[in-house]
């Protein structure tokens, strides 16, 4: 990438790992969800899949994070073939129902370490830390159900980063939130994140939150059988500014390139609606 | 992408502003007065149809809560409704002890599942009725067989509301819990086990009321106190207002033994979101 994030010194020191996918393919009995994904993620890269929904983009997420299998080709993460979820992977799902809903806010936190056998003075410790990091010292002994859904993807955040993760995997984490809590929210995943550099892997159907954060943006086709389309490089600046002509004109071309294939999708099932009443007649 | 849905064009918009007090059937005493008019009328009813028959077939109200009077006074009731209780209490406790680890393990291990399903499946159907006999045979006239057919009536519905829960439990969240390093005996204790209280509950609540149902049965034999046995023996003396008494007490019971779950249930499990 051409540029280097700046960040203070001592945090931006590079933690991620290489995320590797080699002719990976994904099938569920005769469906083919993907085909031939070759992509390299650098250690440290902010990179965004685009494309439109149902292209297979969690699919592809869920298998970086090992909760599928590879039907065909090779994923690896930091060198290492990946086989099962890991504490080194940690993942953002689409819903912040992945909190557990009977646990407080710092108790969700500490989760991760009380699975590794940290001793309870020691994650409590680290729970604090990490709480105060996101901002929830005020709510870290209130239940999910009692946050909001800008407060909720926070204390995600923080049992994520506790973990002290190589690769983050985010799938539509914003989905679920408001216009204005989500531009705050990708601030703070920019500020967040790129403090202490993991690797990762964003998945959106946003162009301009794909813009906002991407070091690269990545469009897929239409699924079933769905590959990666284009790849773009994003050179703006942090913090970068969506108004700036160069974003303008990079949305202009996402938009074209995913356009055209929701319009691929759409243009099939019109079709085959037509040869189906055609048949009918 | 120019068409707005409008699949509901002709709902007006949202009614209210206008009645902002609640009707009085939804307020507090509005809703006990209902109850007690209910209550007042099925009294009512019984009364007049009583008037039309003789004693033996249907006794009064009046008669009912006379018969009241004469078995709280000699302490027949209150040692009825303590016997019964105690074995209820007893049965449906260990049916929970027990019901709940099975329906966990055979919820999350399919070969547990497997190996016992074919024995759930079986037994739930037979009610305890069928197996009084036999429990007063293997386990003798005393506490032990009654308690043993509450535990048979208890234990099954519990472990199959159990593994219903253990079913339920979200992907989502086990792969969140083993994103975030849980192995799979670590997800059963942090993850299954509280997702599944709600429906533990459901199947406690549910249990509690086969106690109930079972109690008149398992006391048909052999038994000197309980409000079964104080029924059966009513019949031998033609006191069928004593069969009245022993079985509005059992629905009373009952009702109060839920709302004593239910409200322990909201004070502590809270968490869990269990919704009573």
């Amino acid at each position: 990438m051409s540029e280097p994030h700046k960040a203070d010194d001592s945090a931006s020191v590079c933690t991620g790992a290489e995320i590797k996918l080699e002719r990976v393919g994904i099938a569920f009995g005769e469906s083919r969800i993907v085909t031939g994904i070759d992509l390299t993620v650098a250690p440290g890269e902010f990179v965004c899949l685009l494309g439109p929904s149902g292209c297979g983009k969690s699919t592809l997420l869920n298998l970086v994070a090992g909760f599928l299998p590879a039907s065909s080709g090779r994923v690896s993460v930091g060198g290492k073939a990946v086989t099962g979820p890991s504490v080194d992977r940690g993942v953002v799902f689409q819903s912040t129902e992945a909190l557990f809903p009977w646990l407080t806010v710092s108790e969700n936190v500490e989760y991760g370490p009380r699975m590794r056998g940290v001793p309870r003075r020691e994650r409590a410790e680290l729970a604090r830390h990490y709480v105060e990091l996101v901002g929830l010292t005020h709510a870290a002994d209130r239940l999910p159900g009692e946050l909001s859904g800008g407060m909720r993807l926070r204390a995600l955040m923080a049992c994520l980063r506790v973990n002290e993760p190589s690769v983050v995997l985010m799938d539509e984490p914003f989905g679920a939130l408001d216009a204005q809590t989500r531009e705050v929210m990708q601030a703070e995943v920019d500020r967040i994140w790129r403090a202490t550099k993991p690797t990762i892997l964003f998945i959106t159907h946003d162009i301009w939150e794909a813009i906002q954060l991407g070091d690269r943006i990545i469009t897929m086709t239409a699924g079933p059988d769905a590959r990666l389309k284009n790849v773009a490089a994003v050179a703006i600046p942090h913090p970068r500014d969506l108004a700036a002509p160069a974003s303008v004109e990079l949305y202009r071309e996402l938009r074209e390139d995913i356009g055209s294939e929701v319009r691929r999708v759409l243009q099939a099932q019109g079709l085959a609606r037509a040869e189906s009443a055609r048949d009918a007649a | 992408m120019t068409t707005v849905d409008t699949d509901s064009p002709g709902i007006p918009a949202a009614t209210d502003g206008a009645q902002r007090a609640k009707p009085f059937f939804d307020t507090r005493l509005g809703r006990v007065l209902t109850a007690l008019v209910s209550v007042g009328l099925g009294v009512l009813v019984w009364q007049l149809l009583s008037l039309r028959v003789p004693p033996l077939f249907l006794p009064s109200p009046w008669l009912t809560l006379q018969a009241v009077g004469e078995l709280w006074d000699d302490g027949t009731l209150i040692q009825s409704i303590g016997a019964s209780l105690a074995r209820i209490m007893v049965g449906w406790s260990l049916g929970l002890v027990i019901g709940i680890p099975v329906g966990i393990l055979m919820g999350y291990f399919a070969i547990v599942r497997r190996l016992l399903d074919p024995y759930v499946e079986f037994f739930r159907f037979i009610p305890p009725i069928a197996f009084v006999t036999l429990a007063v045979i293997w386990l003798g006239p005393g506490e032990a067989s009654k308690v043993a057919l509450i535990l048979y009536t208890t234990i099954f519905i519990v472990m199959i509301n159990t593994i219903a829960g253990v079913l339920s439990v979200s992907d989502l969240r086990l792969r969140a819990a083993a994103a975030l390093g849980a192995n799979r005996l670590q997800t059963l204790i942090t993850v299954i086990v509280p997702s599944t209280v709600p429906y533990m509950v459901t199947g406690a609540r549910l249990a509690m009321g086969n106690s109930f149902l079972t109690i008149v049965s398992a006391e048909i034999v052999a038994a000197q106190v309980g409000l079964g046995s104080m029924i059966w023996t009513s019949r031998n003396y033609g006191k069928t207002e004593w069969v009245f008494v022993g079985i509005i007490t059992l629905g009373l019971l009952g009702y109060v033994c839920d709302r004593v779950v239910r409200f322990t249930v909201a004070r502590l499990l809270r968490r869990y979101a269990v919704a009573v």
